[in-house]
């Protein structure tokens, strides 16, 4: 009679269990499962909950081959039997997951980033944008709106308004834009205006340098100012 | 009929609201349609005018709102065109004299006997303004190709938008080609860039404007008018006929306009 096997993903790998029965039938009905979908599993690291069967070693290697030949790792097993806790402590299993420790960052593959607030409208002229973070237009600022951010100022078209980055002091705040020809830009505490500009308008950015506001052609192979905040 | 309401204005005052209102009125009431032009600038009116008819006022809007006339009453008819009447502000009053939920009012009781509702708008964004596109489905604004008219459209569409009265569609008077081409003028593309609403005409600088302004007599009426010939154009394109623009560049010289309207002016 096959007997349920439930899979879930945790953070240590796929945690396996299952369902009533004897682990005679278990173990043919987890390969039977696997098999079901193989590359699912492939590459997989698995934690057995083994609940109160009594396994000896020789079931325990069978299980772990029977895992290894799929492609899968088995390190954990997890359990309530003392025979089967001795029996993988003498294969070398862990048989518990390890205690996370809270103060461990985990891997930084997810960043939290910082406040931003997005606005997919053109702002005309009497509109403003206050914001204690980043704002990002998608959309364009015509002359006589007014951006006053805390962070940076990222404008999706043509930046013709007064746009003010860094308000609150932070210096490393930048302002860029598709066509960057503002009013006037100011980045913490230093004011700039837009000088005539010649040519077809390309994406600019515009940051504080030593002292002076800077404003730059994008560049795809130039390391763009450090933003803080992030 | 269920009369479309549309709302002429512009944000900054003496860019041609008021002559465009009585012109498009006249142009639309030319392809026999039935237009009641309204003035709205109470304390400050012109459309009379600009359309002749200042003689003929006995009540105004301000009347209608308190009372003491019936909206027919206030209704003068035009001297030239049967289907054109004039409801004329007060110039005794001011803004304050009418309020946007009696625009509101005056409209639905006009909608269901008239094709077109032209209001003409005060300038500004203030309590005028409010009143002038209470009641408006759409509104045409009037702009010049200079900075500041620009900039104050810009705010008027943004006005627009936050009253969810859409972006309207642009009118850009007193387009003078010879300065557009030396550079001197804002190009109707750099405008159309900036504004990005649809653009619904475009007017050339004429001294005949001024005159038949002067004379109450609407360029519209005169045939040989450019100005007129634009303004006719408006109508035809709120009327969904696919009239086509002059080049937008600015490089369109005078004689191929001329050649052109002498050209349209014969086919109809």
């Amino acid at each position: 009679m096959p007997v349920e096997v439930n899979v879930k993903g945790i953070h240590e790998g796929l945690l396996i269990s299952f369902g009533e029965g004897s682990w005679e039938e278990a173990f043919p009905s987890l390969l039977s499962h696997l098999d079901s979908k193989p590359d699912f599993f492939l590459g997989a690291n698995a934690i057995v909950q083994l609940g109160a069967f009594p396994l000896q070693a020789t079931d325990l290697a069978r299980l772990r081959s029977a895992l290894a030949d799929r492609g899968m790792g088995l390190r954990t097993v997890l359990s309530q039997s003392p025979v089967t806790v001795s029996a993988a402590k003498n294969l070398g299993l862990e048989v518990a997951l390890p205690v996370r420790d809270a103060r461990e960052t985990p891997l930084d593959t997810e960043l939290t980033g910082s406040d931003a607030i997005l606005l997919h409208q053109t702002l005309r002229s009497g509109n403003s944008v206050h914001f204690p973070g980043h704002v990002t237009i998608l959309g364009d600022v015509n002359p006589g709106a007014e951006i006053v951010a805390g962070g940076s100022v990222f404008v999706w078209g043509h930046l013709r308004g007064t746009v003010h980055a860094g308000a609150e002091g932070d210096d490393h705040s930048v302002v860029c834009a598709l066509d960057l020809s503002p009013m006037q830009l100011r980045i913490a505490g230093y004011v700039a205006t837009s000088p005539p500009r010649s040519g077809s308008s390309r994406p600019e950015i515009a940051s504080l340098r030593d002292g002076r506001l800077v404003a730059e052609t994008w560049n795809p192979k130039e390391k763009p100012p450090t933003l803080t905040g992030g | 009929m269920t009369a479309k309401v549309m709302t002429v204005t512009s944000g900054k005052g003496g860019v041609g609201k008021t002559t465009a209102t009585a012109n498009i009125g006249v142009a639309l009431a030319l392809l026999g349609q039935k237009v009641v032009c309204i003035d709205s600038d109470i304390g400050l009116r012109n459309l009379d005018v600009v359309m002749g008819l200042e003689n003929r006022i006995v009540y105004d809007l301000v009347d209608v709102v308190e009372g003491r006339a019936r909206l027919r009453q206030a209704m003068i008819k035009d001297k030239r065109l049967p289907d054109l009447y004039l409801i004329p502000a007060a110039q005794t009053r001011d803004k304050t004299a009418i309020s946007p939920s009696d625009m509101v009012r005056i409209c639905d009781e006009l909608r269901p006997e008239t094709d077109w509702i032209l209001i003409d708008s005060p300038a500004g964004i203030e309590r005028g303004f409010r009143n002038a596109i209470a009641a408006s489905d759409t509104a045409i604004i009037v702009t010049n190709p200079e900075v500041s008219a620009v900039r104050d459209a810009d705010r008027i569409i943004g006005l627009l938008e936050a009253e969810e009265k859409g972006p309207g569609k642009l009118v850009i008077n007193r387009i003078k080609p010879e300065l557009v081409e030396r550079g001197d003028m804002l190009a109707t593309a750099d405008i159309l860039e900036i504004l990005a609403v649809d653009l619904l005409g475009l007017i050339p600088e004429d001294e005949s404007v001024l005159i038949s302004t002067n004379r109450g007599n609407p360029a519209a009426l005169d045939p040989k008018s450019k100005a007129g010939q634009a303004f006719r154009d408006i109508a035809g394109r709120l009327m969904g006929e696919p009239v086509p623009f002059p080049p937008l560049d600015g490089t369109d010289s005078l004689r191929k306009r001329l050649a052109r309207l002498m050209h349209r002016g014969g086919e109809s």
